[in-house]
């Protein structure tokens, strides 16, 4: 059975080819049966490899299955190899699970649209891609899932390519995340060099024999995969595309730019950790860019008003979560987060899919409002999603989660407090800004009614969406309420547990009561300004100085505005300006002068004799006086 | 009778070739324009006899014979090649022929 | 003796289809289809017989002909194989196939005449790629100029002459720079053994001072350095490009661009080690100027073209750097790259061609929304655009991930400015896609997708593109002993 794995990324991309060679002839039906079928097919399989593993001996239970040699030079013999692990085996099992859903969803949401089958046909490729990414067994292979899934984010954001903004949209994110992309090959090529291989595991023991922690070789091949991880993950300073990456259809945000693709950085730093522990000061910017990334983000989807881009700047702050959690030596922690953001992000992104196509391809959450009646399955279940987002005490899986973050952010020597304010911080501007979605989209004035469009397709993926955004808390409880470490435990083998300090352990208890009591005064303070009448929010912004802070933060803090004017504008303006290429202008100038000297010679060229004499005749005198004067 | 000194004949001698190379430039004329280079021929002509009669050579004057024969023959062909341009050109204008600028 | 005829074929059949113009329009497209399939069976079957049988002793060749031509100058007519040479081989009478199948439609004005130059050209690179002897190599590399001349400027678009002339006058000063070197060479080869002959393989072992060799060296790589092209000299290859008939584009960037990678790793490198080592250096900075500043001049175009041609400027950047860069993997990513770029570049100017056939425009901004009425033609333009920008799984990313680890094993820094060349190629391949495929069509134009001939090329194209980018060891196996002569020298292979 577990011979079976190359199939879980093999049926993605089967079901894409099948999809891009006959599309057309397949029909609505046929399409939706390939594209939804493969998916499931792949999840299955993924599921049933679940027992077989577990009963593998030991408790660090490694399947390794290579397919082929990609190429062999030398000692450079990269593989086209899977393995499973305990790590990626959560991440297949989460990809496939959420994969499965939205696909369902999107037969429902897509439906009618022109481009059904390329849909599909995209997001086919994409999971094939994401599995390929989380199975990898050596860095090279990773990068062809990285890129794979990058392309598939491009081609899915611009799905709509009609609209230039769309296009343009897609373009900005995979030419933001590219950069990313590209300092993560020239650490490929550091760690290719230096070490002599690209294979995960054997990377990392040679490292640990042969670099010294904190010296040059890792800091530097830890900063360059950091590089990768920040764009693919949109943590500052590449943050910059995935707001915009809206643009593409609801499924494709839940799916892409919240429960999957995006957290590939994470997964990237957990995979290889081992670098990051031998390079300090790599790892405490990790934990710098999560916390600013979050406060910033937190800051931003305050002050939105498009749906999804609340939920777009909610992901870049949760992701930042897992990058404090990666920073601060919480390998566990973040890949816990990473399941249940999972989870209740794919569910608000879906319900909000919902409310858009409810409201007639509205975006805007003021002009929605009331929703609460109209749409009872999708109201609850988005409350859900929400609370698990805030981190509502004991109930939610977000809180578990977001809870261990901050109790290991505390506790561990490579965290502090500083760290825990700032996402402590965090987790208020997170209720808050959380409950205002909620708030103002299902509560208040009811502006229009509802089409009525969402079948089962659409509310079973969020039914049992929000089952998860529940009970996945639950894998992981903390001593303080019953001691079930399951989740840490099972990835242990793989990631190792936190260097905590014992004194700062002791403080749990008091942390989560901190951390439930913010969690609850955000949603309180978000009732008083968002519940009612909203008058203290309107005399608010009245107020010049918080109209100025909303814009700026409205404008995700001035980074586009940023990067526009630094990159954007040279390079276009030399491109453009220097498309006749200068280096031809250098040619040119060669043909011109010899024109000019043809048409200069063949001036004297008079045709008359006497011309020609005195030509001669100073020719003559030129050439005497030179004679005797020399 | 003192010799006539090599400085005085020579000096003669750049004249008379002075004066025919400015006729070739200045006249337009064809029939001028030979005329002044048979002056230039004899000026050198000239020449040769003087140096000639200075270092006691007989060089200097076969030199002429040779130069009178050339002149001989350019005149020749000179005149019937200016017969030919008036017949083709209507004059004897030598600017006239300038069918050869570039 | 099939190495003659590999040369012979095109040549006959060119003449053939010449000849057979009198006849019927469509003889002669037949008949060189026929010649440049039968071209690559007899390269399909060199490759096999090399593949089957045990590799050959270091300074030997998989095949051989050697004959006498001009005895009295020591210039004999000596081709031979190795897997270099082979790879180069099979492109060719490929792409050759896809030239003359891509000009099916696009050219009606003297057929014949047409396909005469096209085969000419294409025998002329083979024999480019065969040549053990100097003379004779630059007899052909002569010999598959002037078709090409003629190809341009009278099958050519709207600027053809000044395109052909500028070509020429490159190629051919370029050309003669090597030719005064190929002489040098010969006669300091002829004093120090007395043995006056232009044989590459006696004259490998030629002993040069330094300053000699700096100065021949030079003379090679000028030649080399105008095909290739590298920066400083790359101004012909955009007018080239983009005057000359979509065959001739094709020919031009998949095949007469490879000719000058050919001669670096043929003669630049095992003539010249010493010289060849201390250029490096430069070679090295001037291919990384020309990955950047290619594709930035390509990011700017607005015609599909000029775009298309200014990626060959960057993506040849890459097969500089990795041959100057001289590790094996360098050198493995350098061949692998003039493979993938002459498959992707090709299908590239074939898909630029059917859409001008159709539109009768290039210009990027009178084009647009054109997806949902050619998606066949958008779709193909999408991968490709994606191979040429490296995406993995194709073949592009493997011989651009090569180069780029080799070159960092030796310059770091190097390696990583052109990796900025991604980025880059990112910018100029998804402008592409987007101005010519994306947003709203102009108008409601009405234009042919890709026919049946159409697919079957840029099919064929993307499962070799695949193909090497999943799977390329039978490429690297081909041309391992090669690369092992090259860094390790011929001594080194031998162990």
């Amino acid at each position: 059975m577990l011979y079976w794995l190359w199939l879980v990324p093999a049926v993605p991309f089967a079901g894409f080819l099948i999809l891009v060679l006959a599309g057309r002839r397949l029909g609505r039906a046929g399409t939706a049966v390939v594209g939804v079928g493969s998916i499931a097919v792949a999840t299955a399989i993924a599921f049933a490899i679940v027992p077989p593993f577990l009963a593998l001996p030991g408790p660090d239970r490694v399947f390794t299955q290579t397919l082929w040699t990609w190429m062999r030079i030398g000692d450079f013999t990269p593989t086209v190899g899977l393995r499973l692990d305990a790590l990626s085996l959560v991440m297949m099992l989460v990809v496939t699970g959420v994969s499965v859903l939205i696909h369902l969803y999107s037969s429902a949401f897509m439906d009618g649209d022109e481009g059904y089958a390329r849909f599909f046909s995209y997001m086919n490729l994409f999971v094939g891609s994401m599995l390929v990414l989380v199975l990898a067994d050596n860095l090279l292979l990773l990068y062809l899932g990285w890129e794979g899934v990058g392309l598939c984010s491009y081609l899915l954001i611009g799905f709509w390519y009609r609209d230039p903004v769309n296009a343009n949209a897609g373009r900005k994110a995979f030419i933001v995340t590219r950069v990313g992309d590209t300092a993560l090959a020239i650490g490929l090529f550091l760690i290719a060099t230096h070490l002599g291989t690209l294979d995960i595991q054997l990377l990392m023991a040679r490292a640990a024999a042969a670099w010294a922690p904190g010296s040059a070789l890792p800091i530097a091949a830890a900063a360059l995969l950091l590089g990768g991880a920040v764009g693919k993950s949109a943590q500052l300073p590449l943050q910059t595309w995935l707001p915009d990456a809206m643009a593409g259809p609801t499924p494709v945000s839940a799916l892409i730019h919240a429960a999957t693709m995006v957290t590939a950085g994470v997964y990237l730093i957990a995979r290889t950790h081992v670098l990051f522990a031998l390079a300090p000061p790599v790892q405490f910017a990790v934990a710098v860019v999560g916390a600013a990334t979050l406060l910033l983000a937190g800051c931003s989807a305050l002050t939105q008003r498009d749906i999804k881009r609340v939920l777009a700047y909610s992901t870049i702050s949760q992701i930042g979560y897992m990058f404090l959690a990666l920073g601060v030596g919480a390998w566990s922690a973040a890949i816990f987060h990473f399941m249940t953001h999972a989870f209740f992000k794919a569910l608000l992104f879906l319900g909000a899919g919902v409310v858009i196509i409810e409201m007639h391809e509205e975006h805007d959450m003021f002009e929605m409002g009331g929703l609460r009646r109209d749409l009872p399955v999708t109201f609850w279940t988005f409350l859900i999603g929400s609370a698990s987002l805030a981190a509502v005490p004991l109930v939610t899986a977000g809180f578990y989660s977001k809870d261990l973050i901050l109790f290991d952010t505390w506790s561990s020597a490579a965290g502090g407090p500083w760290l825990w304010l700032a996402g402590l911080v965090g987790a208020l501007l997170t209720s808050l800004y959380t409950f205002r979605m909620v708030f103002v989209t299902f509560f208040g004035e009811r502006h229009r009614a509802p089409a009525g469009r969402a079948g089962w397709r659409m509310t079973l993926p969020l039914v049992v969406l929000a089952v998860l955004a529940i009970v996945a808390g639950f894998v992981e409880l903390p001593p303080t309420l019953g001691d079930k470490p399951y989740f840490t435990g099972f990835l242990l083998p793989v990631l190792p547990a936190v260097a905590a300090i014992p004194a700062r352990a002791l403080d749990l208890g008091r942390l989560q009561i901190a951390a439930g009591l913010v969690s609850l005064a955000g949603i309180y303070v978000s009732w008083l300004l968002y519940g009612g009448r909203r008058a203290t929010v309107t005399a608010l912004m009245r107020h010049p100085s918080a109209l100025v802070t909303r814009r700026f933060w409205f404008a995700g803090w001035g980074f586009d505005w940023l990067y526009d004017h630094v990159f954007v504008r040279p390079v276009v303006w030399f491109a453009f300006a220097d498309r006749h290429d200068v280096v031809d202008r250098i040619y040119d100038g060669l043909a011109w002068s010899s024109r000019a000297g043809w048409r200069a010679l063949s001036a004297t060229e008079t045709g008359r004799i006497r011309a020609y004499a005195a030509g001669v005749t100073i020719g003559a005198i030129i050439i005497t006086t030179i004679v005797i004067w020399t | 009778m003192g010799a006539v000194p090599l400085a005085h004949g020579l000096v003669v001698a750049a004249l008379l070739f002075g004066l025919g190379l400015l006729g070739v430039l200045v006249r337009r004329n064809l029939i001028f324009i030979l005329l002044s280079i048979e002056v230039m021929l004899n000026a050198a002509g000239l020449a040769f006899v003087i140096a000639g009669a200075r270092w006691g050579q007989a060089d200097g004057q076969v030199m002429f014979l040779f130069i009178l024969a050339t002149a001989a023959a350019e005149v020749a062909v000179g005149l019937a090649l200016a017969l030919q341009f008036y017949r083709r050109l209507g004059s004897l204008d030598a600017d006239a022929a300038a069918a050869l600028r570039g | 003796m099939i190495l003659a005829w590999l040369i012979l074929v095109p040549a006959i059949a060119g003449v053939l289809a010449w000849a057979a113009e009198r006849w019927s329009r469509a003889w002669p497209r037949w008949v060189a289809l026929a010649g440049t399939i039968v071209d690559l069976v007899l390269a399909v079957r060199l490759w096999i017989a090399a593949w089957s049988a045990a590799a050959p002793p270091p300074g030997h060749w998989l095949v051989e002909l050697n004959l006498p031509w001009i005895d009295a100058l020591g210039i004999r007519f000596h081709l031979g194989l190795d897997g270099l040479s082979l790879l180069l081989v099979l492109l060719t009478a490929f792409l050759g196939i896809m030239a003359v199948a891509c000009s099916w439609t696009e050219i009606q004005d003297r057929i014949g005449l047409f396909h005469l130059h096209l085969m000419w050209v294409l025998a002329g690179i083979i024999g480019v790629f065969l040549s053990l002897d100097l003379f004779l190599f630059y007899f052909f590399w002569e010999m598959m100029l002037v078709p090409m001349y003629f190809l341009i400027g009278m099958w050519g678009h709207e600027r053809r002459i000044y395109a052909a002339v500028k070509f020429f006058i490159f190629t051919q000063i370029s050309g003669l720079l090597m030719l005064v070197a190929i002489v040098a060479l010969s006669v300091v080869h002829g004093r120090a053994t007395g043995v006056y002959t232009f044989d590459y393989v006696q004259l490998l072992g030629t002993p040069l001072s330094p300053t000699t060799g700096w100065w021949l060296m030079l003379g090679f790589f000028g030649a080399f350095a105008v095909k290739l092209p590298v920066v400083p000299v790359h101004t012909w290859l955009p007018d080239a490009h983009t005057e000359a008939p979509t065959a001739g584009s094709v020919v031009l960037a998949s095949l007469l661009l490879k000719t000058g990678a050919y001669g670096l790793l043929r003669f630049v490198l095992p003539l010249f080690r010493d010289a060849a080592a201390s250029f490096a250096p430069v070679a090295i900075g001037l291919g990384v100027v020309g990955v950047l500043y290619g594709s930035v001049l390509a990011f700017g175009q607005t015609d599909l073209k000029r775009l298309v041609a200014y990626t060959s400027v960057s993506h040849m950047g890459f097969v500089l750097i990795g041959v100057f860069a001289g590790t094996a993997l360098a050198l493995q990513g350098a061949i692998l790259q003039i493979l993938c770029h002459g498959l992707s570049t090709g299908a590239l100017f074939i898909l630029v061609g059917a859409l001008q056939e159709r539109t009768h425009t290039r210009d990027i901004n009178e084009l647009g929304g054109l997806w949902p009425i050619v998606p066949r033609m958008g779709g193909m333009t999408m991968f490709f655009a994606l191979g040429a920008m490296g995406l993995p799984g194709l073949g592009n990313f493997v011989a651009e991930f090569l180069v780029l680890i080799g070159t960092y094993q030796v310059s770091p820094t190097a390696a990583a400015l052109a990796s900025i060349g991604l980025i880059i190629s990112t910018l100029y391949a998804l402008w592409m896609i987007q101005a010519a495929f994306q947003g709203r069509s102009r108008e409601t134009i009405r234009i042919r997708d890709l026919g049946a001939r159409e697919m079957a090329m840029t099919a064929a194209l993307v499962v070799a593109l695949v193909w090497l980018g999943v799977y390329p060891q039978p490429v690297i196996d081909a041309a391992v002993p090669v690369v092992a002569t090259l860094t390790t020298g011929p001594q080194g292979a031998a162990r």
